[in-house]
């Protein structure tokens, strides 16, 4: 029977024409970006987010407080805790943030709407780590513009201050003067520091969302992250050692052998203190870092998705 | 706990993948001379537990900071023996910043020496001298580690030969470290000028510092300064310069 005759035949009956489901898309990123857009609300609402934001944005304001050193020594030391500030904050909230989103999530019972609808786990994972690493660049992206308005502002002080005492001294004195001051205030590579903060951040955030898929409590997951932040710190020391010392034993070999394949070298995320020494950070490397810490992401939320798989719900 | 097992099966293949990424990675650090800190007992030692923790986490910089702003306590209390122990850890674990050691150097060979010398405590004006004396070396060995670990930096070797023109009274060191410091990329134009200057003081190299000064002298108004114009005098006189080649009186 042709299509046309059946619609033909159910119209000369009376019977309704049959409902027809939306179509199903295997992947939707619209349902992805329902789940972050859910998920960076729910987080931006937890006051821990507030506290810690307050206090790396005071840390990051009291540098200003320096005016008893030299401007080299006060740009130094801005730089340097602005950017430590930065570094602790993101690092903190991306493990804290991520630890409790699943196990909240059970709590609430909200996982169980969720996924009774058509999403699979992976768009469910996805959303949430998406979800984080957004609220990360927000507050990355706040501490930043209040860190390059700091320095810009005393840096242009400073600079009209110089002018003002030597514009009637030699030319040539006056410049170099005044490109000390640049060169010790703000420069592109301080950005290239704060995209490496937030890459190392959203690692982090990739590999607590990996563990808190197989732990219990939201309070587990961040005690193994913290181990796992120092052990991935000295990660590189174990990799040198296990591939450079063949004469030491089977079970410290493989001892190594395991931290170093299993944890990311974070510190080749420590570019910061560099930066703010004034070394210059070649392209090749930033690029090399880059991609390095997209794979660690890309992996550990891979393993995050297929353990969450198998969790029974 | 199946799947658990497996996805830690699948972190160690992919960890034998990245392998070759990290360690390429790390040998181009080391080429660049990023996070280039000796990371040894000796720094565990003088840092603390704390501190190596916290240089192992990535807060080397701040760890420094803090270090630096105790030592700027220590020496408004004029510790000196504290001023010292702290700027040995800041330059320890901050290598890269030439201010750590230009400061470290500056306190040490100016206020610590001059502190040495003048201290109410010692009778004896050899012992004061010897300390003194100490202090100068000290500075000068701070200036000599730091211009080692950033060589293309001219403030570091300026505030060497500074150390060498005030300290020492060695003209011809002054001279050298001025040049060197010259040849830098971006350091200032006086540092030429300095070089020239320190060399007319010293005795048998007359004849090369009159062919810089003059040099100089011939690049225009911008060069004509005071002290240029009284050492080149003095030099024309010295080397009996003819009349007609000397320079005008101004």
């Amino acid at each position: 029977m042709k299509a046309n005759d059946e619609t033909s035949i159910k119209e000369a009956v009376g019977l309704p024409e049959t409902p027809t489901l939306p179509e199903y898309h295997r992947f939707s990123p619209w349902r992805v970006l329902a789940i972050t857009t859910n998920t960076l609300i729910e987080l931006a609402w937890q006051k821990v987010f507030y506290v810690l934001l307050i206090f790396a944005l005071v840390l990051i304001g009291s540098s200003v407080f320096m005016t008893r050193f030299t401007f080299q020594q006060e740009f130094q030391i801005l730089k340097d805790v602005s950017l430590g500030a930065m570094s602790i904050f993101t690092s903190v909230l991306a493990i804290v943030a991520t630890a409790r989103l699943i196990p909240q999530d059970m709590e609430d019972r909200t996982l169980y709407t969720i996924l009774a609808k058509p999403v699979p786990r992976y768009e469910y994972v996805l959303g949430k780590l998406l979800g984080v690493l957004l609220l990360l660049a927000i507050s990355i992206a706040v501490m930043a513009i209040l860190f390059t308005a700091i320095l810009y502002f005393r840096e242009q002080s400073l600079l009209d201050e110089t002018w003002r005492q030597m514009r009637s001294g030699p030319p040539g004195q006056v410049d170099d003067a005044l490109n000390a001051i640049r060169a010790a205030g703000l420069n592109n590579d301080i950005f290239i520091g704060v995209a490496v903060i937030f890459l190392k951040a959203s690692l982090l955030a990739a590999l607590t969302l990996l563990v808190s898929t197989f732990a219990t409590t939201n309070i587990f997951t961040i005690v193994v992250m913290v181990f796992v932040y120092f052990i991935a710190h000295l990660q590189p020391i174990a990799r040198e050692y296990w591939l450079q010392q063949p004469h030491v034993g089977l079970i410290t070999r493989g001892f190594l052998a395991l931290i170093t394949l299993i944890f990311p070298d974070l510190q080749a995320f420590n570019l910061i203190d560099d930066i703010v020494a004034g070394v210059a950070i070649p392209m090749a490397i930033f690029t090399k870092t880059v991609l390095l810490g997209i794979f660690y992401v890309a992996i550990y939320t891979l393993a995050a998705i297929f353990v969450f798989y198998g969790k029974e719900l | 706990m199946t799947r658990v097992l497996i996805a830690l099966a699948t972190l160690i293949v992919f960890g034998v993948l990245k392998l070759p990424a990290e360690r390429s990675l790390a040998q181009e650090h080391r080429e660049s001379r990023l996070a280039d800190v000796d990371l040894n007992l000796n720094l565990r030692e003088q840092i603390g537990q704390i501190g190596f923790v916290a240089v192992l986490s990535g807060f080397r910089g701040m760890l420094a900071d803090f270090l630096f702003i105790q030592a700027h306590a220590a020496w408004e209390r004029t510790e000196w023996g504290r001023v010292l122990f702290l700027f040995q850890q800041v330059t320890a674990l901050q290598p890269h910043v030439p201010l750590f050691w230009d400061m470290a150097a500056w306190h040490m060979a100016w206020n610590a020496s001059a502190a040495a010398m003048n201290d109410p405590s010692q009778p004896r004006l050899a012992l004061r001298m010897k300390a003194q004396r100490e202090y100068f070396a000290i500075g000068r060995d701070f200036l000599e580690r730091g211009i080692k670990n950033n060589p293309d930096n001219p403030k570091l070797y300026e505030s060497l030969a500074r150390l060498y023109r005030e300290k020492y009274n060695d003209h011809a060191r002054a001279s050298e470290f001025f040049r060197k410091a010259a040849d830098c990329p971006g350091a200032p134009i006086y540092d030429k000028r300095f070089s020239a200057y320190e060399l007319s003081y010293c005795e048998g190299w007359e004849p090369q510092a009159y062919i810089q000064l003059r040099r100089l002298y011939d690049e225009g108004e911008k060069e004509r300064l005071p002290t240029l114009i009284v050492r080149l005098k003095y030099l024309e006189t010295k080397l009996n310069v003819p009349k007609e080649q000397r320079i005008p009186e101004h």
